[in-house]
Order: C-alpha cells, then sequence, then structure tokens
C-alpha cells in the first residue's frame, strides 16, 4: 500500500497498523509522534490504527533548538 | 535566594538553556551540566527516512532538568496546537515553549495567534511559556489567559543585542503575576545579569553560550551572572543619583587637613 511519509512516498510492506510501520521504519521506542493527516496518533492506539491508501503520515522527532 | 517556582515546580536555577547552534551534542551535553540549568529547550523535525541516527537526546535527558520543547517553525495558532500535540507526545511533557514566528527575517513572535493559541493550549492541559514581544499588554493578555510564564524577548533572537526592550521590560516585570522570562537576544553574561537585577525570573540563553570560544566556560558565566543579577536584586539596588554630582562613601574631613 502506498502512503506517503513526511512527503516522500513509501510503500507500507506488511499490514494496515503504525505499529507495523514502525516496525518497518524501525522507530525508535520513544521520542517520536506520529501524526496521520495532520492528527496526531496516540502511541498507544498505533496497534489498531489503520492506515488507508494514499494516507498522508508526519513523523517527528527530537532536534536541538532554542 | 528565592526559589523560582513554575506550575508547581521548584527551579533552583534561574538559567533556562537552549539546545541550538552547538558543535557537538558531546559538547551541549557538558554544556547543559555545566550551566547549572533545569530547563532545557529542545525543537522538533521530520525524521529523515534514510538517516535516523541523531541520539541528541540522550545528551539532553537528566533527571534534574525539565525538557522545554518548542514549537519552531510553526506560522498560526492551529500549527502550533499540532506540534505541541506532538510535542507532548514525543517527549512526554505538557510543558512548552510557544514560538510562533511567521518571518523568517527577524523572527519575531506573531502577537494575535500567540495569545489564540495561549488561550486553547491552557484548555488542553499545557504548560504554556509563550515566547512574546515585549509588549506589557499582550503580557498581562497572556497571563489572563492562563500562561504559566511570559518570555519576552530583549532582542530578536540570535543577534547578542543585549536587552533592547529594557524599558518595556521593567513595565513588564512591574505588572506581571507569573514569572517573567527574559528570552532571545542575550548575549553577554552583562545583559543577563541586569535583566535579572531588573526582577526578571529567570532568562533562557542559546546563542550567546552555544558560540561562545568556549561554550561550558561561558555557561558557568552566565550561570553565574544570573546568580549575581538575581542576588542583587532580592538585596535591593541603592537608587541610582539623576545628577553626576558626586556622593562621598568616605568621610571627607578630620584626616589630613590642619
Amino acid at each position: 500500500m502506498k502512503i506517503s511519509v513526511n512527503n516522500k512516498e513509501t510503500e507500507l510492506l506488511d499490514g494496515n497498523t503504525i505499529a507495523q510501520l514502525a516496525i518497518q521504519l524501525e522507530l525508535p521506542a520513544q521520542g517520536v509522534a506520529v501524526a496521520v493527516n495532520n492528527k496526531m496518533i496516540p502511541r498507544k492506539e498505533w496497534e489498531t490504527y489503520a492506515i488507508q491508501k494514499g494516507d498522508n503520515l508526519t513523523i517527528i522527532k527530537a532536534a536541538c533548538g532554542g | 535566594m528565592e526559589k523560582l517556582i513554575i506550575a508547581g515546580r521548584v527551579f533552583d536555577s534561574r538559567l533556562f538553556l537552549g539546545t541550538g547552534k552547538f558543535n557537538s551534542n558531546k559538547n551541549m551535553e557538558e554544556t547543559i551540566l555545566a550551566s547549572g540549568t533545569e530547563m532545557v529547550t529542545v525543537a522538533m523535525k521530520r525524521i529523515e527516512l534514510d538517516n535516523k541516527e541523531d541520539d541528541m537526546m540522550k545528551h539532553i535527558v537528566h533527571p534534574h532538568i525539565q525538557l522545554l520543547p518548542n514549537t519552531s517553525g510553526v506560522r498560526t495558532a492551529e500549527e502550533a496546537i499540532f506540534a505541541a500535540q506532538m510535542a507532548r507526545e514525543a517527549f512526554g511533557t505538557n510543558w512548552l515553549k510557544l514560538e510562533i514566528h511567521p518571518d523568517p527575517r527577524y523572527l519575531l513572535p506573531d502577537s494575535t495567534e500567540t495569545l489564540k493559541a495561549t488561550e486553547e493550549l491552557v484548555k488542553m492541559g499545557f504548560v504554556v511559556l509563550p515566547y512574546c514581544q515585549a509588549d506589557p499588554t499582550l503580557c498581562k493578555r497572556l497571563e489572563e489567559a492562563g500562561a504559566a510564564t511570559v518570555m519576552p524577548l530583549a532582542a530578536p533572537i540570535g543577534t547578542n543585542k543585549g536587552l533592547q526592550t529594557r524599558d518595556f521590560l521593567r513595565i513588564i516585570i512591574e505588572q506581571s503575576n507569573v514569572p517573567v522570562v527574559v528570552d532571545a537576544g542575550i548575549g553577554a553574561p552583562s545583559h543577563a545579569a541586569e535583566a535579572m537585577e531588573m526582577g526578571a525570573a529567570a532568562c533562557l540563553v542559546n546563542t550567546a553560550i552555544a558560540v561562545a570560544g568556549n561554550p561550558v566556560e561561558m555557561a558557568i558565566a552566565f550561570k553565574e551572572a544570573v546568580i549575581a543579577g538575581r542576588r542583587a536584586y532580592e538585596a535591593g539596588l541603592g537608587l541610582k543619583s539623576e545628577s553626576l554630582i558626586a556622593s562621598a562613601s568616605s568621610p571627607l574631613t578630620a584626616f589630613l587637613n590642619d
């Protein structure tokens, strides 16, 4: 299933949940947040949240800043 | 010295530190620890799918440090609220440095959007520390909206120009019922000391320390300046004379003459 992750076309290889995408992308266990179509999805919903074809995902992490 | 209390949390240090512009994560961590700070800002960026190597967080997270995620990069209240939700999820804290500056040239905060976002974020349970213009009326409005502090700028971000807004900072400090944190533009320990002598509750410093020849030593200098300034404020500064006529501090009679 093709989705967009941080504006980059990405193929979700296995399943359709955020948890599965997190495994595929090797996201760290902490320090990241995921939004689907500009709505933040809490980590506790990653196992059940079903990503749809064409969804636009934003994944952020910490950066240095003042 | 009086302790600083923000949203019920007690701080021994009145120096807040930004984490941008350091040469290395190692140097940043050494500087954070040397500064004695207990509040450190952190930004957010999109993960690069091809390059996930960056472990800066492990250099920041220490038990005595309150993380203060910022919303840098947003241009509207709506974007700020989204960024705040992402920050709360990623960092596990509801503390937030709200900064909305749509203009990339001067990075001056948008007062209308900042007030609007503060109102919403407070309702959503965030501890909001808004970076704002040194505008006394705005600062009162932010306080009324439930901001945990106000953080007026001394000068544009990263300019090291010192307390360009000095007179307005004085009014803000005089009127505020929440801690006033002077943020942005502080370029030297003397600037921080002056802000603290005026009664600021804390200073937030980044560029002046991060780009110093020796950031660790500069952090110590700022730490000492902030303490000195606060001590002086609490001790009560002597009145400044309006005239140039001297007033002797030693007896002028009965020593050498006649």
